[in-house]
């Protein structure tokens, strides 16, 4: 199969997320959103991987892998306190850090 | 000119006497600084608890020194001429690399004679002013005051190099303060002190900038170095050095253009306008120019502009002095007048320094005697200082009249008393040099003549114009024995320093001397002078003789132009006050529009901005995740656009 259709596939997926993120109020699909971006990257990162005979691409899509497994905790630790405190997974409503 | 009319005509310059180590009576050289110092210590440290022996003890110290004094001078009499000079090294005073200054006295003919005026005045004047100050309160600040004036003064002209003479310099400026602000409750004693403080500053820059320029120039500040290399310095040299001691002594000298603090210091006690504002401290700018002789000697502009500054404010001041009414304001015009003479002989350079020396000596007795008379005649009228309110006092105070006539007949210069003598050897040896100061110094005697005559009949004679509730009485003892010997040291002094004293040859290893051949003999130029201040003498009596009225008539333009002692205060305020406010304006504008703009403006602008930028953070998380996509999509659009480009 030819590499250049996984990377307009990786390009599809990055562009689901980032307009799930922009639009989507509810923190969990925002944060889902998020992680389609990183492994439509990661996708991307493979393909070029693969036309180009190398590694590199590949290591660093595990990296990513960790690194997204790390950012999973954090935020999903993140959003359970806002629910505890406001009862709403909203990520509009915390908006006090501002001007 | 009787003085040296024996001696043959000769020039001598001043030989550079080595100093000779202090020994004998002369080991003891600092005691003579020192009690006035202990006095002034005791007394203005002491407190409230030397109140009442606290005066008697200022006098002591000063008739002590005076007593010293003449010891000293009996033993310097005893050593050949060219041995008198001594040195007395105290200690080690500033010593940083190259430039080393002594804390170190020099006691040689003209210092001596100086001690001398200083110590003997100063004892008088403190014994009169046990009388005069009797009844005020703070009359133990005004002898320790006065006992900080002697040690200053001392100090002054014992100093062997120039920058102790500057602690005395500035010493007696500091005592003139504080004595002529000495009633700082009345704000025109407390406006004068500061008058006389500020203008005297700027003279004591001039005499700083000629230290440090005589240092770089000798590398040296002591008097004996320096002036035995001063021939070696640049004729341009030697003149701004001379330039700036000038200045340094029409400052603490009240010489043109730096003369109007002088009228002011009128407002101290009388005292204090005899022994600072007349005899000793007004002179320290006539001791200066002739201390550093050598120096002048070497610059024939330097000396030029002296005798110039002399000649105007001799004319000022007799201008001035010839229509005051305040007796006292009166004199001090007149001690403008001579100091100018002063000045004159000390610009005709060697021909003239002994006779500057002379003058000042002679009139430092008959103007103290003057002003304390005034003083006097103060304390009988109950503090009524406007002639015009005298009149007929010669009956109410023998004593003060008596004493007061000698110091007249001595200030205009009647043969044979003292004015005569020192007087006539100027205007003798300003003929020698430059006939015009001659004719200058001619006239001038006799505008003395005037304002002396004028002075005599308003106080003296005349009908009484004394007000309702005054009653004038003579003084007591304490004042008039002062008085009484001053009176008689002002007809003699003169006559005593020339046929007794031989000052000429005392000064001369100090001074040099220096005579020319004269067109005309000296006795008819003595009559010549002598008639002008007859002729000045008549003026007076004629405008005089009848009635004075109280109130001051009109007069002509010139009389109220001296009235307002020639607006010195105005020109002053017009020439350097009003520029220096503009200046100051303009600065602050400048400090308040282009700096403070630049620095608030730049504050503002970030400010400004910073309050608009801010809005950005809105605290919505997906706005801020649409400007990190935006900007993507720029840098994105940017790279393709360049790779494509």
């Amino acid at each position: 199969m030819n590499p250049e259709s996984y990377v307009v596939l990786a390009c599809v997926l990055f562009t689901l997320g980032a307009i799930g993120v922009l639009v989507r109020r509810n923190a969990i699909v925002v944060f889902m959103s998020i992680e389609l971006m990183l492994n439509a990257a990661n996708l991307a990162f493979v393909a070029f991987a693969r036309m180009n005979g190398n590694l590199e691409g590949q290591v660093i899509a595990f990296f990513v892998m960790v690194v997204a497994a790390a950012e999973v905790v954090v935020g999903l630790a993140i959003i359970v306190t806002i629910y505890r405190s406001r009862r709403s997974a909203s990520i509009d409503e915390p908006n006090l850090l501002k001007y | 000119m009787i003085g040296t009319g024996a001696a043959m005509l000769s020039d001598s310059a001043p030989v550079l006497q080595p100093l000779a180590p202090a020994s004998g009576v002369f080991a003891y050289l600092w005691v003579l600084l020192a009690l006035p110092l202990f006095g002034a210590a005791v007394l203005l440290l002491g407190g409230r608890r030397t109140n009442r022996w606290g005066p008697y003890l200022g006098c002591l110290t000063v008739i002590t020194a005076a007593a010293y004094a003449i010891a000293l001078l009996v033993s310097m009499m005893a050593l050949p001429a060219d041995e008198r000079a001594i040195g007395q090294s105290l200690y080690s005073w500033v010593a940083v690399g190259s430039f080393q200054a002594e804390f170190a006295l020099q006691l040689d003919q003209l210092s001596m004679v100086f001690v001398l005026l200083i110590t003997i005045v100063g004892s008088l004047i403190h014994v009169y002013s046990l009388g005069y100050m009797e009844h005020d309160v703070d009359r133990r600040k005004f002898f320790g005051y006065l006992n900080l004036f002697i040690a200053a003064m001392l100090l002054l002209v014992l100093a062997d190099n120039y920058l102790l003479l500057y602690v005395g310099w500035e010493g007696v400026g500091l005592a003139s303060y504080l004595l002529i602000g000495f009633w700082q409750f009345k704000p025109s004693a407390a406006a004068a002190a500061k008058k006389a403080f500020v203008m005297n500053r700027i003279g004591d820059v001039g005499l700083s900038l000629a230290i440090m320029l005589i240092f770089v120039t000798f590398g040296t500040v002591a008097f004996d170095s320096v002036f035995a290399q001063a021939g070696q310095a640049s004729e341009t040299t030697l003149t701004w050095i001379g330039l700036l001691l000038l200045l340094a002594a029409c400052g603490k000298s009240a010489q043109f253009p730096l003369q109007a603090w002088l009228l002011d210091a009128m407002e101290g006690p009388t005292p204090v306008s005899a022994l600072i504002h007349a005899a000793t401290m007004v002179t320290a700018g006539v001791y200066l120019i002739v201390r550093s002789g050598a120096i002048f000697d070497g610059t024939a502009v330097a000396l030029t502009v002296v005798a110039i500054v002399g000649v105007i404010t001799m004319f000022l001041g007799a201008i001035i002095g010839s229509a005051k009414d305040d007796i006292k304001k009166a004199l001090a015009g007149s001690t403008m007048s001579q100091i100018g003479y002063m000045i004159i002989a000390a610009g005709l350079g060697p021909i003239g320094y002994v006779f500057a020396i002379f003058h000042l000596l002679t009139h430092g007795v008959f103007k103290a005697n003057l002003f304390l008379g005034a003083g006097s005649v103060i304390h009988g009228m109950d503090g009524q200082q406007d002639m015009r309110r005298y009149g007929a006092l010669r009956t109410a105070m023998v004593v003060t009249w008596l004493t007061f006539m000698c110091g007249y007949l001595a200030i205009i210069g009647i043969p044979p008393f003292s004015g005569f003598f020192s007087k006539d050897d100027i205007i003798h040896a300003a003929f020698e040099k430059n006939w015009i100061i001659g004719v200058c110094g001619v006239l001038a005697a006799g505008i003395t003549g005037f304002y002396m005559t004028r002075m005599i009949i308003m106080t003296f004679f005349g009908k009484a114009r004394w007000e309702d509730d005054v009653h004038p009485h003579e003084s007591k003892p304490v004042m008039t024995i002062p008085l009484i010997i001053l009176g008689i040291g002002s007809l003699f002094t003169g006559a005593a320093l020339v046929y007794w004293g031989d000052i000429v040859g005392w000064l001369e290893p100090v001074t040099g001397l220096q005579e020319e051949p004269l067109a005309i003999p000296t006795i008819a130029l003595e009559g010549i002078t002598l008639t002008v201040v007859l002729i000045g003498v008549a003026i007076a009596i004629a405008k005089y003789r009848s009635t004075v009225p109280v109130e001051p008539p009109p007069g002509n333009l010139l009389t109220v132009a001296a009235r307002n002692s020639l607006y010195d205060d105005a020109i002053n305020d017009a020439l350097v006050v009003q520029p220096t406010y503009a200046l100051s304006r303009g600065f602050v504008t400048v400090d308040d529009r282009v700096i403070d703009g630049t620095v608030e403006g730049s504050a503002s602008l970030v400010g400004g901005v910073s309050r608009r930028l801010r809005l950005v953070q809105t605290g919505f998380a997906r706005s801020y995740a649409l400007l990190m996509v935006a900007g993507a999509i720029l840098v994105a659009v940017v790279l393709v656009v360049v790779r494509l480009s």
